[in-house]
């Protein structure tokens, strides 16, 4: 098998240590098969064993290696070395605090995702003694959300998250869309008065960028249309009198 | 070990410049300025109507200078690719449509769009007199 060696420039940053980041060089030599990852990994095993990251399953399942590639937030272990040039900027994701090196802070997008209720609400008691079953056509129209490995990448490439770190986000907003159209969930209204709000799905402006580099094609910049549609009926039933449509 | 997270701010200015999605996203948004004149235009337009004939003939005669016709067919330009493109590109996501347990495609929804599109077109060139 073939070596190329690569040029890694990794920004760093020690919080205890520096003022503001700054890039780290090294050549590693790379094995055509390889992704970015295990260029990272040799990195800490051979060159540099100061240097932090995050990763676990190396399989695109546990979402924990997103960074920046050459500008664009990816999953490092679905991003291979033949497909990048001899010169590679490595960057922790964009729009949130570095905690150290290329570990990012992600305080900010867990209280978010809980903060949109992502479970089955139900108001009538869910059927004793027997499955609560669902059609596969119900199923069809909510399974890419379920797809979601919290990478976070879609975050660090929404404009309006950079600009507006109140706003809820991609990820967050696709997941509680996942459940207000899910047949056995009835919590859409409870719902609505968190992501109608000016920090929910108004704050998207549909650049569609979220969608782009999601590494599960969750597209997630649907989800968030459909939730405006969604929202605006809901306002009308509501000023109208109508009692909220839950299912 | 005390924690200092360090944060990079995002330039209220410049962001749009930081990549290419961000630029054509920008552009996309700079259409909301023809929108506006083109508001503009036609609030002179009626009031040209309102006052008579021959206002109205000097209103049409201005349309048809030369650098106006360029700015025209600019703008034609300019809101077929930004708007017409990267909306009708768009559509598939804000209204995903099911067959039974599929997903309709979304190059289907597309070319729906531009296939209404054409239908509107015809029919306003029809009504004008064109066609
Ligand atoms: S929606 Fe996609 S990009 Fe965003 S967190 Fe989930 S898997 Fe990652
Ligand atoms: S579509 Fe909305 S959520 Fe996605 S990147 Fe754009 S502004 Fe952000
Ligand atoms: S290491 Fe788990 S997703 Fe990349």
């Amino acid at each position: 098998m073939s070596t190329r060696q690569l040029e890694l420039e990794i920004l760093r940053y020690d919080p205890e240590k520096d003022e503001a980041p700054y890039f780290q060089n090294y050549s590693v030599p790379c094995q055509d098969d390889w992704a970015i990852l295990d260029a990272v990994n040799y990195v800490k095993e051979n060159l540099d064993t100061t240097l932090a990251y995050r990763w676990s399953c190396h399989m695109m399942v546990c979402g924990s290696c997103g960074m920046m590639i050459n500008g664009d937030p990816k999953l490092t272990c679905k991003t291979f070395v033949r497909d990048l040039p001899d010169k590679v900027r490595i960057e922790p994701l964009e729009n949130f605090p570095i905690e150290r090196d290329l570990v990012v802070v992600l305080d900010d997008v867990i209280e978010k995702l809980q903060r949109v209720k992502p479970y089955i609400i139900r108001k009538d008691p869910a059927p004793e003694n027997e499955e609560f079953n669902q059609p596969r056509s119900a199923l069809m129209k909510f399974k890419q959300y379920t797809m979601c490995i919290n990478c976070m990448c879609c975050y660090s490439a929404c404009p309006q998250y950079g600009l507006n770190p109140d706003f809820i986000g991609p990820a967050a907003l696709a997941l509680a869309h996942r459940y207000n159209i899910d047949s056995r969930d009835q919590g859409k209204s409870e719902r609505l008065d968190i992501l109608a709000d000016h920090d929910g799905v108004w704050d998207c402006s549909f650049v569609g960028a979220c969608s782009e580099v999601c590494p599960k094609s969750v597209d997630p910049a649907a989800a968030l249309q459909q939730m405006k549609v969604d929202g605006t009926m809901e306002w009308w039933k509501r000023k109208m009198g109508f009692p909220g449509g839950d299912s | 070990m005390s924690r200092n997270p360090y944060v990079r701010p995002m330039s209220k200015t410049t962001w749009y410049l930081r990549n290419g999605r961000f630029r054509i996203y920008a552009l996309r948004e700079v259409t909301c300025l023809l929108v506006g004149f083109y508001a503009f235009l036609s609030i002179f337009a009626l009031r040209a109507l309102w006052q008579g004939a021959d206002s109205w003939n000097a209103f049409l005669a201005s349309q048809q200078s030369t650098p106006m016709v360029v700015f025209h067919a600019f703008a034609l330009v300019y809101f077929f690719i930004y708007q017409t493109v990267g909306w009708f590109q768009l559509a598939p996501k804000a209204m995903p449509l099911m067959m039974g347990e599929k997903k309709v495609a979304a190059s289907t929804i597309v070319l729906g769009h531009y296939l209404v599109w054409a239908l509107v077109s015809l029919f306003l060139l029809w009504f004008v007199g064109v066609i």
